[in-house]
């Protein structure tokens, strides 16, 4: 080792023993790369985070323990299996439950025709252009456009226009109008997880489009439709701007026979309706009972989701 | 005639036309189907636009939008809903105002922070709370906010003789339903956002000394910048086209929107009073809807318009 290079290791030795004393013996702690500055203002912040996060979770939690609290106790075998009646003294809503389902159903077999229809049409038939910006576009606006303006518009064109009046049938079209963009969108999705390897083995082997589609693309793509339905039967459930002044308020159970097939065409009031005018008249046992079967409903649908998802990962897995 | 009688000495061929048939009506009936969205969206417009426009042209449109006083079953009915316009404007503001740094610390936490068990728990609850149909938030506001406020209204208007008291239905108690409703929204579109931005971003700001929260908002968010857009302006039309959980935790007088007054928004003034009206009044009620369906068409358009850069700067 040359003089030269032990003058130099002196030097830098010094430069950095007076660099020490300079800061009083903290910059080698404090400047180490493997000590960690602390910032205080970080530690407020990941305090915010934290906070909402938790606000989420308490809201949800507060929400269910408080209706449950108060509407468990309602919520009995009579509750759901009557129809109010102030002859009888029973105080039900099973005429709303039965509506519900009348308004799923119906809403459910216009609009999973069409928003599976059109799925396909514009995932495998249409050619990109102004046509398919056009259809994307309208279906975009359709999922915009808030549940009481549809409302509004099933009130003037199915009730009056068409002269349906308040009506289940009314409800159900005017719902359609709602959720047929959702099911649009999961088909769609739906469709383009299938690989294109399907389609062309299909036409391949000489099958027809039309062929291919129903007996290839629609069964991989199941998972996904159902998924979208069960979200629209959730939408429906929910929903009550847009029935109020389409299905109206009707709380009777249908006659039986014909009966059935004509309470199409009766007012017919879901849950969540029968719960706002309850909450209206301030008739708070009623509106936390019914609380508490929209939210048993909500709950189910939400799990059954999970499982479909679970469900088609395993089975794309196996 | 000469064509048939080619095709019938064929078997083959009769069912290659049939097929066809069959082809062909599936592609015109698919087209159908997919035409209903665009059907809806035209007719839709029209009847908004037909409906909403008479009052305005019955009465002078001025003085229907511009209008303060809102007496419509007055002896001398007066059908101004410039209030009503201006609590809808000012009570989704502020429930953007108060949802989305809450939502979008949500999304942060969801997203960057959250460890993996932790995240199970609280993305099924934001998912849940999407689910909860509006007319139970409604309850909720009712029997919860509303006392509350009404405790808070006793207190701020003590000794004041000039103030109506509302019962604590005020557009306070709304615009904390409205902010929390318009939660689940911003949190998941903004963590989608946030989860797009490339990965490299965070280790290239890690590794220059960067903490894990200097990261996240110099460098995480800024780059989400136009999906957390997206998320706001969604924020925005859910908050402004809420109804039913609204309608009577906000009071039921048309008033300025200040924080302890009994206010109407567009969406409630609709819900309680199309039950009732007639003549002009119900007219003007249309006039109220169309109002709300060009607010909404231009946050429609927003929305495109952002999310479009979104996909651009991919």
């Amino acid at each position: 080792m040359g003089a030269q290079q032990t003058l130099y290791r002196e030097y830098w030795k010094g430069r950095y023993e007076m660099a020490v004393r300079s800061s009083e013996g903290t910059l080698a702690n404090k400047d180490s790369i493997f000590h960690k500055k602390k910032r205080s203002g970080e530690v407020g912040i990941q305090a915010l985070i934290w906070i909402s996060a938790a606000f989420s979770v308490a809201l949800l939690v507060g929400i269910i323990l408080y209706i449950f609290v108060h509407g468990i106790a309602m919520v009995t075998p009579e509750f759901l299996t009557t129809v109010t009646s102030s002859i009888k003294q029973t105080v039900g809503i099973a005429g709303n439950i039965v509506n519900t389902l009348y308004i799923i159903v119906i809403t459910l077999l216009i609009a999973t025709p069409i928003g599976i229809g059109s799925a396909i049409y514009l995932n495998e038939y249409a050619k990109p252009g102004k046509m398919v910006n056009l259809i994307n576009f309208t279906t975009k606006t359709l999922s915009g456009i808030p549940s009481i303006i549809f409302g509004l518009f099933g009130y003037i064109f199915f009730g009056t226009t068409l002269n349906l009046g308040y009506s289940i049938l009314t409800g159900a079209l005017t719902l359609t109008l709602m959720i047929l963009p959702l099911i649009t969108s999961n088909t769609q999705e739906a469709l383009k997880t299938v690989p294109d390897s399907y389609r062309q083995g299909a036409l391949g082997m000489g099958a027809t489009k039309w062929h291919m589609i129903r007996t290839i693309l629609l069964p991989s793509a199941m998972p996904g439709i159902v998924t979208g339905v069960v979200l629209s039967i959730g939408r429906i459930v929910g929903e009550s701007a847009a029935l109020l002044f389409t299905a109206g308020s009707g709380y009777y159970l249908p006659k039986a026979g014909l009966g059935l097939l004509h309470k199409i065409l009766e007012s017919g009031g879901t849950l969540t309706i029968q719960l706002y005018l309850s909450m209206s008249k301030a008739d708070y046992d009623v509106a936390y009972g019914i609380a508490v079967v929209l939210l048993v409903i909500v709950l189910l649908l939400n799990l059954s989701v999970k499982w479909i998802a679970r469900m088609s990962r395993r089975a794309q897995e196996g | 005639m000469a064509n048939t009688k080619i095709v019938s000495l064929s078997g083959d061929d009769v069912r290659f036309k049939k097929t066809n048939a069959v082809e062909n009506s599936a592609k015109i009936l698919l087209t159908l189907c997919a035409l209903v969205a665009v059907a809806a969206v035209i007719c839709i417009s029209a009847y908004m636009i037909i409906s909403g426009i008479p009052a305005l042209l019955q009465v002078n449109p001025l003085e229907i939008l511009f209008g303060t006083v809102w007496a419509p079953t007055a002896a001398e009915p007066s059908f101004g809903i410039a209030f009503v316009i201006l609590t809808s404007i000012v009570g989704t503001a502020f429930a953007v105002l108060l949802g989305v740094p809450v939502g979008v610390l949500t999304a942060v936490f969801l997203a960057e922070l959250a460890p993996a068990k932790v995240a199970a728990v609280v993305r099924p609850a934001v998912e849940l709370l999407a689910g909860i149909p509006s007319v139970i938030y409604g309850l909720l506001g009712m029997v919860i906010l509303n006392p509350l406020m009404y405790k808070l209204e006793l207190f701020v208007f003590k000794g004041s003789t000039t103030h109506q008291y509302t019962g604590g239905a005020n557009m306070i108690s709304a615009v904390l339903v409205l902010a929390i409703m318009i939660l689940p929204t911003v949190i998941s579109v903004s963590e989608t956002s946030i989860r797009a931005v490339p990965k490299e971003y965070r280790s290239g700001s890690l590794a220059l000394g960067g903490s894990k929260i200097q990261t996240i908002f110099r460098v995480v968010l800024p780059t989400a910048k136009s999906g957390i857009m997206t998320a706001v302006v969604l924020g925005v039309g859910r908050a402004i086209g809420e109804a039913m959980a609204i309608t009577l935790v906000s009071g039921s007088s048309v008033n300025l929107p200040l924080p302890f007054n009994a206010v109407r928004f567009l969406t409630t003034a609709i819900v309680s009073e199309m039950g009732y009206a007639s003549g002009l009044h119900r007219q003007v009620l249309f006039t109220i809807g169309l109002v709300l369906f060009v607010f909404i068409m231009i946050i429609n358009t927003v929305l495109l318009k952002v999310s479009s850069a979104a996909v651009k700067e991919k």
